[in-house]
This record gives C-alpha cells, structure tokens and sequence, in this order.
C-alpha cells in the first residue's frame, strides 16, 4: 500500500519543506492566537492533528463521487461537520478534556490549512496517504506552535507548562517549571504582538538555516513545488 | 448542444451538493440527540461545582439549580442583562444567595462575577467567570491563578467599615499587587456594590421565592 519511502517523503514535507507554519504560513489566526504559553500550544495543535486526519481521510474517501466544480462547499461542509461532531462527542465523552480544549475545536474550523489538505492533496489521493499527509502536516503546525508558546511562556513569564494541572489535574500543578525564579515578567511576549514577533524570529531562523544549507552544498534547490 | 449539457452538468452538481448536505445534517442530528442528555448534565454539575466554590454545600439541601430566578439589571450589580440568583435553602430556611454580578469597570472591559452570600450579609466565596484581564498582569484574580480573590470570604458591609472597602493602595483593606491596581479596584468596587444590593433586597429574597419554588 504504502513504502516507507514515501511515507518519509509525507513526513518530511510535512515537518520540514512545507512546514505550514513556517514555510506555507497557512493557520495563523490560531497560531498566533494560542501560543501565549506551551500547554495550550501542544493542546490545539494535537486537536488540529485529528480534525485534519479525519477530514482528509473521510474526503479522501469520497472524492470520486464530488464533481470538481462544487468540490470546495461540499469539501467545507464535510469539516464543519466532522468538527462539530467531534466538539459535540468530547464534550459529551471525555468532558474534562472537553474543558481544556474545548475553546479550541471551533477554531480549528477557521484553520485553512485544513480546507488546504484537503484539496490539495486528499482530494487527488489515496485515503491512506491522505491520513498520513494530514497528519505529517498536523504535527509540523504542532511543533511550530509548540516552539511559539514556549519561547512566549519563557519570554513572558519565566515558567514552562504552566496550567498543565488543566490537563492532568490538580496533582500536576508542581510539575509546572519556574526556569526563571523571581522573574518580573515580559508582557509583550504573551500579548499578541509577542506572537508576530516571535513567529517572525522563527521563520527568519528557519530561512537562514536553509540558505546555509543551500550555500554549502552549492547547488540551488527549489524550496517549493 | 451545449445548453442541455450545461443544465445536465448542474443539475447533478446540485444534486451530489444536496446529497452532501442531507448525509451531513443527519450525522449531525444524530450525534446532537445521541450526545445532548450527556452535555447537559455535565454543564449541570459545572455550574453547581462552581456555585459550590462560592457557597459551601453544607448551606443548603435543596437542589440549588432548580432555584435560579432572573434579576431584572440594577447598576449595584453593573448588570445589563438580566442576571442569574440561586437561593439555598436548609429546609424551609433561606441561608444564603449566590448571584451573577458584574464589575464593568475592569482594566478591559467587564469582569463577571459569581458572589456567594449568607443570609447574615456575608461573603461566603467569589470567583471571576468571565474577563479580559492582561494575562500575567490582572488575571491573578483568577482562583487558578492566585488566591487573591479568596481575602474576600467572611467579609461582610461592617467588616472592613465601609471607607475601608477598598484596595490597600487606596488606603482600604484588600491588598493588590503593584503594577495592576485598577483590577482589583473594579473588583472591590464590585463586591461592595452587590452586598450594598442584597441588603436592600435581603428581605424580598428572604420572603418572595418560597412561595413560587415547589
């Protein structure tokens, strides 16, 4: 079905070359929005990883039956519906992780990168590859946002995994890192303007590293399709 | 004969379109029926958990929800709104009120409130549902955040005296941090404004409702 060669490929893509968040710069209302700290960072990327495999692989599924012309409405109303599903059984089943991301799940609608995923590659390929796609995609947002809210957190409060106990319960309350004790706090970092600046940062770095790479292999690759 | 093609084209266009959109609309009517008896009763238990931060549930024995009555707005309590009032009762006996208050003067706008009140006027717990404060500035008002908000239980109009009902800053009882005063100045403000409302009402709320509960 599937070789481990291109399994590497939809990982690397998704991880490294099209890195939604630093190269497509695609979903940025949430990302920036929710990145002020790492746990609420970890826990929209991980809900966005779900949306995104289950949208793709259910529109993967169905794309030889949807004409090209009214493929995006029937494409958006397939993940509206499956986030609602989604927001609506969380909330039901496991209501105290309902709690924590629930805030987060609708947002998840307004991310175009999973419309992006969608028809762009679920649309053309086999559901398998298009799961695995969703999901490479997913975790490279995942690890950008994850990046984003800890260099907020620290910046803007000294600590890391603050509001863990959200997610694990009061117990988890000691595990949050105070790495700067007595640290006054730096606001621009955990308001939204922090958020631009930082993601800033980080595609700079990225954009540098890539041309040192390129520079020393000499040889100009295309960086995208 | 280019028309028919295009009329065919769309009519099954629309019809694939209208197939999507039935299939989508079942799914979800019936996670909806499947899931709403489960949501509901866990937004129950949050709300009556969060009363119970405000009010110990040794307070009352009777079911707290099922005593809620809208409040028409009233400037004491900064609400435009009408507002939400639970009455706890131990038998027969009101001994205390929990109401929805507002504190319209925050930092960012408004800070909602949820003020748990003994019979005798005071204080038995307030806890911030809702705000818009700088996070990390004024958001330790928050219980998850600080214990700031708890100075406020066992409070009562007499105790701190009323010129006392302010932030220590300002000269008054309850201590703020430095960097975010107009917070905690709000939220004071608040709390004063709404023990000033159920003394005035203390009795209607003491009388009124027995007749119209069960």
């Amino acid at each position: 079905m599937m070789t481990l060669d291109e399994f590497r490929s939809l990982f690397q893509n998704g991880l490294v070359k099209q890195n939604t968040g630093l190269v497509q710069l695609l979903g940025l209302c949430p990302l920036l929005a929710i990145s002020n700290n790492m746990i609420n960072a970890l826990s929209l990327g991980l809900a966005t990883v779900l949306v995104m495999a289950a949208s793709s692989g259910t529109v993967s599924g169905i794309r030889h039956f949807v004409p090209h012309e009214i493929r995006i409405p029937v494409f958006v109303l397939i993940i509206a519906a499956l986030v609602t599903v989604i927001d609506l059984a969380m909330n039901a089943f496991v209501h105290p992780l309902y709690l924590v991301l629930g805030i987060f799940i609708p947002l998840i609608t307004t991310n175009c990168i999973v419309l992006a995923r969608v028809d762009a590659f679920a649309s053309k390929n086999h559901p398998l590859h298009s799961v695995v796609d969703a999901v490479a995609m997913g975790l490279g947002l995942t690890m950008v946002l994850v990046t984003l809210g800890a260099i907020r957190e620290l910046a803007g409060q000294g600590t890391l995994f603050s509001g863990i106990d959200m997610v694990f319960g009061e117990a988890a309350k000691g595990w949050v890192l105070h790495v700067l004790p007595n640290y006054q706090g730096f606001l621009l970092a955990i308001l939204p303007p922090g958020a631009f600046i930082t993601l800033g940062l980080l595609i700079a770095a990225n954009n540098w590293n890539k041309a040192r790479v390129v520079r020393r292999i000499r040889i100009a690759v295309p960086m995208t399709a | 004969m280019s028309m028919p093609a295009a009329i065919r084209n769309a009519l099954r266009a629309g019809t694939v379109l209208f197939l999507f959109a039935l299939i989508g609309t079942a799914i979800l009517a019936f996670t909806h029926g499947r899931t709403e008896p489960l949501i509901s009763r866990s937004q129950q238990a949050e709300k009556l958990a969060l009363i119970n931060q405000v009010l110990p549930a040794s307070f009352y024995d009777n079911d707290l929800l099922a005593s809620r009555q809208d409040l028409p707005p009233d400037d004491l309590l900064g609400t435009r709104k009408p507002s939400a009032l639970w009455i706890a009762r131990r038998g027969s006996q009101v001994t205390a009120v929990v109401l929805e208050a507002i504190a319209p003067d925050g930092y960012a706008g408004d800070i909602a409130l949820l003020i748990g009140i003994g019979i005798d006027g005071t204080v038995t717990g307030v806890r911030v549902t809702a705000h818009r404060e700088t996070p990390g500035l004024g958001d330790y008002i928050e219980r998850t955040k600080s214990a700031w908000i708890d100075q406020f239980t066992g409070k009562s109009l007499a105790h701190p005296e009323p010129r006392r009902w302010k932030v220590a800053k300002d000269g008054g009882a309850f201590d703020a941090r430095a960097g975010a005063t107009i917070t905690p100045r709000a939220v004071v403000k608040a709390v004063r404004n709404t023990l000033d409302y159920f003394a005035r009402h203390r009795a209607a709320f003491v009388a009124g409702p027995a007749v119209k509960e069960n």
